[in-house]
C-alpha cells in the first residue's frame, strides 16, 4: 500500500451508497425485489444469431431503457461457419468476467479498496465429443472453468484474494454456472 | 390461574441465569420446564457430542466448573448435571413437566397457558434457545423412499443408520463430527459443503476458545458488528471437543476417506446435485480463519507477548480435489441415509404474539422483543454479545435484560 493513496477519497465508479439504499428497501419489500431479464433473438443465417436487449421488469414494474442492445452470436470458420462474432459459450464466459469484475469493483469500493485495474482472463474445457453426440458419457457443456484475475489495488494480497472471493459468493453468473437451473423451452 | 411477575419459558443456562438475576432484584417468577432442567443437552443431541467449549468456559457469573480437568469438554450428560446444580445453587423456582401451550397478549399482560395450569404475569422471557427444531431444507421431501432422512434430532450414534452410504448434508461442527463418526463406524460417508467457518481447535499452545475470550471477540457486542442479521445467521465454528483435541476440518475429513463434495443443489430422479462452488466456499473459510488467526497474532505482538506463546504459523489451505463430481448417483453409490445437519432453529408454534418476520425469526434488539412490552428472548446467536448463545454468555446477556426488565415493571407500577 502506497501512503500517498492511504488518504485519497476511493472511486471506483460505484455508488455504493445507492447500493446499500436498495438493499434496505429491498428488504423492507421483498416483491419489489423480483426481477425478470429478458433477450430476444433472431436468426440471421447458418449459425449466426442476433438477440435484442432492452426492458426488464422490477421494483414493482416494467422497466424500459429507452435504448436497446445487440449481442451476435455465431461460431468460428474451424466450425465451417462464418465467424461473424463470438460463439454463444464465449459469450457466456464474457457474462462470468462481466459479473465478477462488477463484483469485485463494487466490493472494492465498500472496504474502500482503490482498484487501478481488474483483468479477468477465463478459460473453460470443452470436449466437443459431447455436442457433436459422439460419446454420450461426455456433456456437452465446460467441464471446468478456471478464471484468473490479475488485479492492481491499494491492497494486501489478502485483500485482494478475499475481495475476489467476495465477489463469487455475490455472483449471479457465478451462481448460474456453478448451480443447477430449471430451464422450460416452448414452441408458441 | 396463578399470577406472577414473570414467566420465564425454558430451564436451560438462558432461564437458570435470568432466575438468578431476577431472585437477586427481588422479583417473583417462575421457570417452566417441559421436562427437567437441561432437557436439550440431555435427549435432544447426539450421544458422543462434548460441548464445544472448554470446561473453565462452562461458567455463569458466581458460579462455573471446578473440577479437575479445566481444559476438557464436557460430556451433555456432565453438562446437564453442571446445569441441575446450578438450578439448585440458584434455588431457582424451577415447575419440571410443563410445558407451555400458548403465549398470548392480554390487556398489559401475558397469559401462558400450560399443561400444568395457566399462568397470568407482566413479562415473559423466551429462554426455550436456538435449538428446539432441526433446520431441514424441503428438498429432503424429493428423496426416494429407499433413502431415510435423519435430522439432528434423531440422530443417536452410528449403530441407529443402515448398513450402506450415507450422505452427510453441511458441514458446521455437528455435520464434521457426525461425519467423522459414521465413517469411522466402517459407513462410507459422502459430506455435502456449503459455506462454514474453519477455526483450528488449538493455536499457538491455546484452545481457539481462549483466544477468542483474551481478545474480547466472545465479548463484541451485536450493536458493533456491520450486518448483524447475517452475523446472527453464521454457522457454528467448525470444531469439536475431544481428548486429543484434535482439529476437525476438510483436509482432516478428507484424511478419514470421506468424499467431500460442494453444497447440495438439487436432485433429479437418483441423482443428487452439488454446487460447483465448493472451492469458492472452502476459500472463503481458509481467508476468514487466516483472519481470525491475524488479529490473534496482532493482539499478542500490541501485548508483546511472543515469548509466552508457541510461534505464530499458519494452516494448510484446504485441499479441494478438481475432479470432485457435481453428480451422485444415490442407488449406485448404496445411499441408506441422509443425515441432514443443517443447523436448528427454535420453535415458535405456541408463541401467539405479532413477533415473528415472513421467515419467522424473532424480532428483538438485544433480546428486547420489538413493539412487545415485557417480552424477552435469550439464548439467541450473537442476541447482545458473539457469545449471546454459549454458556458463557447467560449470565451478562440475563443481567442486562433484567435490569430493562425490572425497570419497566416499576414504570409499569408507577
Amino acid at each position: 500500500m502506497t501512503n500517498t493513496q492511504a488518504t485519497a477519497i476511493v472511486d471506483n465508479g460505484v455508488n455504493v451508497e445507492a447500493i446499500l439504499g436498495a438493499r434496505e428497501a429491498l428488504d423492507a419489500t421483498p416483491e419489489a425485489a423480483q426481477f425478470k431479464w429478458r433477450v430476444s433473438s433472431d436468426w440471421v443465417n447458418g449459425t449466426h444469431t442476433t438477440t435484442k436487449i432492452n426492458k426488464f421488469f422490477g421494483l414493482g414494474e416494467e422497466q424500459d431503457r429507452g435504448k436497446e442492445f445487440a449481442v451476435d452470436m455465431d461460431h468460428p470458420e474451424v466450425f465451417a461457419s462464418e465467424d461473424n462474432a463470438p460463439t454463444p459459450v464465449e459469450v457466456v464466459l464474457s457474462g462470468l468476467a462481466g459479473c465478477l469484475s462488477a463484483g469485485v469493483a463494487t466490493i472494492a469500493q465498500n472496504r474502500e479498496i482503490q482498484l487501478r485495474s481488474v483483468r479477468a482472463t477465463i478459460e473453460g474445457d470443452m470436449d466437443l465429443q459431447g455436442i457433436l453426440g459422439i460419446d454420450e458419457d461426455v456433456r456437452n457443456g465446460f467441464g471446468a472453468i478456471r478464471v484468473k484475475f490479475d488485479i492492481d489495488a491499494d491492497a494486501s494480497d489478502e485483500d485482494i484474494n478475499a475481495l475476489v472471493a467476495q465477489s463469487q459468493k455475490r455472483s449471479a453468473v457465478f451462481d448460474i454456472l456453478t448451480n443447477p437451473t430449471n430451464v422450460f423451452v416452448e414452441v408458441n | 390461574m396463578r399470577c406472577v411477575s414473570t414467566v420465564i419459558i425454558g430451564a436451560g443456562q438462558s432461564g437458570l441465569a435470568f432466575s438468578h438475576e431476577l431472585t437477586a432484584r427481588s422479583i417473583d417468577h417462575v421457570v417452566l420446564e417441559r421436562a427437567e432442567v437441561a432437557n436439550s443437552w440431555k435427549a435432544e443431541r447426539w450421544d458422543s457430542l462434548r460441548l464445544l467449549t472448554p470446561n473453565w468456559q462452562t461458567r455463569f457469573s458466581d458460579y462455573a466448573y471446578n473440577g479437575p480437568d479445566p481444559d476438557g469438554y464436557m460430556s451433555m450428560k456432565e453438562v446437564a448435571s453442571f446445569l441441575k446444580d446450578y438450578a439448585a445453587y440458584c434455588s431457582a423456582p424451577v415447575e419440571t413437566n410443563t410445558q407451555v401451550l400458548s403465549v398470548t397478549a392480554a390487556d398489559f399482560e401475558y397469559l401462558v397457558k400450560t399443561t400444568n395450569g395457566d399462568w397470568l404475569c407482566q413479562s415473559v422471557v423466551l429462554a426455550s434457545g436456538a435449538c428446539n427444531k432441526s433446520n431441514i431444507p424441503g428438498i429432503a421431501n424429493e428423496f426416494p423412499n429407499s433413502v431415510s432422512n435423519i435430522g439432528l434430532h434423531q440422530y443417536k450414534n452410528p449403530e441407529q443408520l443402515e448398513d450402506g452410504g450415507v450422505l452427510v448434508v453441511g458441514a458446521a461442527a455437528s455435520g464434521a463430527q457426525i461425519a467423522k463418526e459414521v465413517q469411522t463406524s466402517g459407513r462410507q460417508v459422502t459430506m455435502s459443503v456449503g459455506e462454514h467457518v474453519r477455526v483450528p481447535r488449538t493455536y499457538r499452545g491455546r484452545d481457539i476458545c481462549w483466544w477468542m475470550v483474551a481478545t474480547g471477540l466472545m465479548d463484541t457486542p451485536y450493536t458493533e458488528v456491520d450486518d448483524i442479521n447475517r452475523a446472527r445467521k453464521v454457522a457454528s465454528l467448525q470444531l469439536m471437543g475431544s481428548d486429543d483435541r484434535a482439529d476437525i476440518d476438510i483436509n482432516s475429513l478428507r484424511a478419514l476417506g470421506i468424499n467431500i463434495v460442494g453444497r447440495l443443489q438439487g436432485l433429479r430422479e437418483s441423482q443428487a446435485l452439488f454446487s460447483g462452488a465448493l472451492k469458492n466456499h472452502c476459500a472463503l473459510a481458509d481467508l476468514k480463519m487466516n483472519r481470525l488467526l491475524g488479529t490473534i497474532d496482532e493482539w499478542v505482538n500490541e501485548r508483546e507477548l511472543n515469548s509466552e506463546f508457541d510461534p505464530v504459523h499458519r494452516f494448510h489451505d484446504t485441499k479441494i480435489d478438481a475432479n470432485t463430481p457435481l453428480q451422485f448417483d444415490l442407488s449406485s453409490n448404496d445411499i441408506k441415509t441422509v443425515i441432514w445437519a443443517t443447523g436448528y432453529k427454535p420453535d415458535y408454534s405456541w408463541l401467539h404474539l405479532p413477533v415473528l418476520d415472513r421467515k419467522g425469526t424473532i424480532c428483538h434488539d438485544g433480546g428486547i422483543v420489538s413493539n412487545m412490552s415485557g417480552l424477552y428472548v435469550m439464548g439467541l446467536p450473537f442476541m447482545r454479545k458473539r457469545k449471546s448463545s454459549y454458556i458463557d454468555g447467560a449470565s451478562g446477556d440475563a443481567a442486562d435484560l433484567a435490569h430493562h426488565l425490572a425497570s419497566n415493571l416499576k414504570r409499569k407500577a408507577a
